[in-house]
């Protein structure tokens, strides 16, 4: 996050750089090309590390979690207390990427404990998804009920799917 | 100001307690003033309800003693304890005072004979009363190294005064499938977890150190019963089952809405030695008042198939309402028509569909005195999840348990916060 942060405040920084260039010294084309430029750098480094969360993506995994989690967790994410976890702001959800997909690959088969409530209910292993589906889904999960975290993507899912 | 608040606050006090003792009625429960709004509940005509408790925790049973004290049994730890004695000590219907004792989680809590028995989510035990008190160091161990699963591991226990007691164990699974809750994977058969699980288990209930092989295999094919009671009239065993989930949800073909999210029935079971009910072969159909063969062992939502011969509920219930509580009421303070029936409390659905969640409530089913409803179910108790369209989660309330008092009042547990209601008639 405070990365994310970091990297928007230099991309304004440049902007307002360029834009102070643009109308000050026009005439310094090369240097004025270099810091254009320099934005998209920037841009496709977030793009490695980061996967840009799409509204279609949010729209694609809306679908596959209607279809395969809500009856679950949830119209609301919030889950049935003592049985089935929320999926409202827990590091589960939120923290490492890797362990949330097993989640998904693997399902849970040991009753787990969230905020000191504890739940029971089985997961059943989703593994019939394929990586895109999965990315989708947790893509949309991070990014819904009040969540907001990084994309999770297709190559990601495929790398943990590759471990199995 | 403070002197007169203060001077004001005595003389209210030292009014209420001078009119109290004449003004209320503990043992009738006629003359107890109900809460304005029952409690945030609606109720039949002519009963009303008082908030005992706002909050006591992870509320499951209760129990309440003779001298009208209230046993909670709670499924997480409160200040690591159990177990909650909720006692008014001013006859307002209102608990003044608690105590806690017990430093294990379960469901199980029922009196008899002289003894507090309560169930973790593997033994059962009792404490002794002394004068109505449970005596800590007398606790015994009656039942022991149930199987706990983590699934459907709640311990329902009752006690039919005979020396017999009765504890659910439920199946670790929703119907036995391969892969449990998978969808897609078919059914084992036979089924191995009916060897230890799925059924009701009847021990002595004054042995100690019972293990499972101990007791007696009352009844099978219970996928998970939370809702027990002795019906002390007919002396027969009654039971609520969980019916499956995920119908709707797997097979939408064979269950389409609306009738998808009221299949299988939740089934109230007049429980007979050597009762076989059929889970995870077959589930209940009210619809069709049939059993017939789950989709995971071959149904099609019509075939009965193996389930021929099965045991059949005396009632079905629209599907995933979850019943958690049940009482066979024999008290005196409620209308006729009450006596000898049957009040159910509904947990509240969370696998139907979306924005068709159901069932929050307590209903009554009038029963004869051969034991057997005489009448449709009435929704007796509503308004628990304070809303139109509830959810598990968001739910302000969820009925749980229930309890009868010496004065024939009906006490209502909820899971969500541990509130507790207690019912009235007043003529």
């Amino acid at each position: 996050m405070a990365r994310h942060v970091s990297k928007i405040k230099a991309l304004l920084l440049y902007r307002s750089y360029f834009v102070r260039i643009h109308y000050t010294h026009s005439l310094m084309k090369p240097f004025f090309l270099f810091v254009f430029l320099m934005p998209c750098f920037a841009f496709s480094q977030a793009k490695n590390s980061e996967t840009p969360v799409t509204p279609n993506q949010l729209a694609k995994g809306k679908q596959v979690y209607e279809n395969n989690c809500m009856v679950c967790h949830q119209e609301t994410g919030d889950g049935v207390p003592g049985l089935n976890p929320p999926l409202v702001k827990t590091a589960w959800v939120l923290g490492d990427k890797t362990k949330l997909i097993n989640v998904i690959l693997k399902g849970l088969h040991e009753p787990i404990e969230i905020n000191g409530e504890r739940y029971n209910n089985i997961m059943p292993a989703n593994d019939f998804l394929n990586d895109q589906e999965i990315s989708d889904v947790l893509t949309f999960v991070r990014n819904s009920f009040g969540n907001k975290a990084s994309a999770i993507s297709a190559a990601e899912v495929k790398a943990e799917m590759a471990k199995k | 100001m403070k002197p007169f608040i203060k001077l004001s606050l005595c003389i209210a006090i030292g009014t209420l307690s001078f009119i109290s003792p004449s003004d209320k009625k503990s043992t009738s429960g006629q003359r107890l003033k109900p809460d304005a709004d029952n409690g945030g509940i609606t109720l039949p005509q002519g009963f009303s309800a008082v908030t005992v408790t706002e909050e006591s925790g992870k509320a499951r049973h209760i129990v309440v003693n003779s001298n009208g004290d209230i046993f909670i049994k709670l499924s997480a730890l409160k200040d690591g304890k159990g177990i909650l004695l909720l006692r008014d000590k001013n006859n307002d219907g209102k608990a003044d005072e608690t105590q806690a004792f017990g430093d294990y989680i379960g469901t199980g809590i029922a009196i008899s004979n002289g003894y507090l028995y309560t169930s973790s989510n593997q033994d059962v035990y009792r404490y002794k009363l002394v004068n109505g008190i449970p005596d800590e160091a007398s606790k015994q161990t009656i039942v022991k190294g149930l199987p706990d699963k983590g699934q459907h591991e709640s311990k329902s226990i009752a006690l039919d005064g005979a020396g017999n007691l009765y504890v659910t164990v439920g199946a670790p699974s929703n119907v036995c499938q391969e892969k449990d809750r998978q969808k897609g994977s078919m059914g084992i058969d036979p089924c191995p977890l009916l060897e230890q699980h799925g059924g009701i288990w009847q021990f002595k209930a004054d042995k100690l150190n019972q293990s499972q092989a101990d007791g007696v295999r009352y009844a099978t094919g219970l996928r998970n019963v939370v809702g027990l009671d002795w019906n002390k009239q007919t002396g027969e065993l009654y039971a609520m089952q969980h019916g499956r989930d995920m119908f709707a949800a797997y097979f939408p073909e064979l269950y389409p809405l609306p009738n998808g999210d009221d299949l299988p029935s939740e089934e109230f079971l007049l429980v007979k030695k050597g009762s076989d009910f059929g889970w995870p072969y077959c589930y209940y159909d009210h619809l069709q008042a049939k059993k017939l063969l789950n989709p995971e062992y071959g149904g099609d939502a019509k075939a009965i198939g193996r389930c021929a011969g099965k045991d059949l509920p005396i009632m079905g219930f629209p599907g995933h309402w979850a019943p958690n509580g049940l009482l066979i009421y024999s008290g005196n303070q409620f209308p006729e028509r009450y006596k000898n029936g049957a009040f159910i409390a509904f947990h509240g659905s969370w696998n139907r569909g979306a924005k068709n969640q159901a069932g929050y409530l307590v209903a009554f089913v009038p029963l004869g005195k051969d034991g057997k409803p005489t009448g449709k179910y009435e929704v007796f108790a509503n308004g628990f999840a304070g809303t139109d369209t509830p959810s598990p989660g968001g739910a302000k309330s969820r009925p749980m348990g229930l309890a009868q008092g010496p004065d024939g009042s009906l006490y209502i547990t909820d899971s969500q916060k541990g509130k507790v209601w207690r019912v009235m008639y007043q003529k």
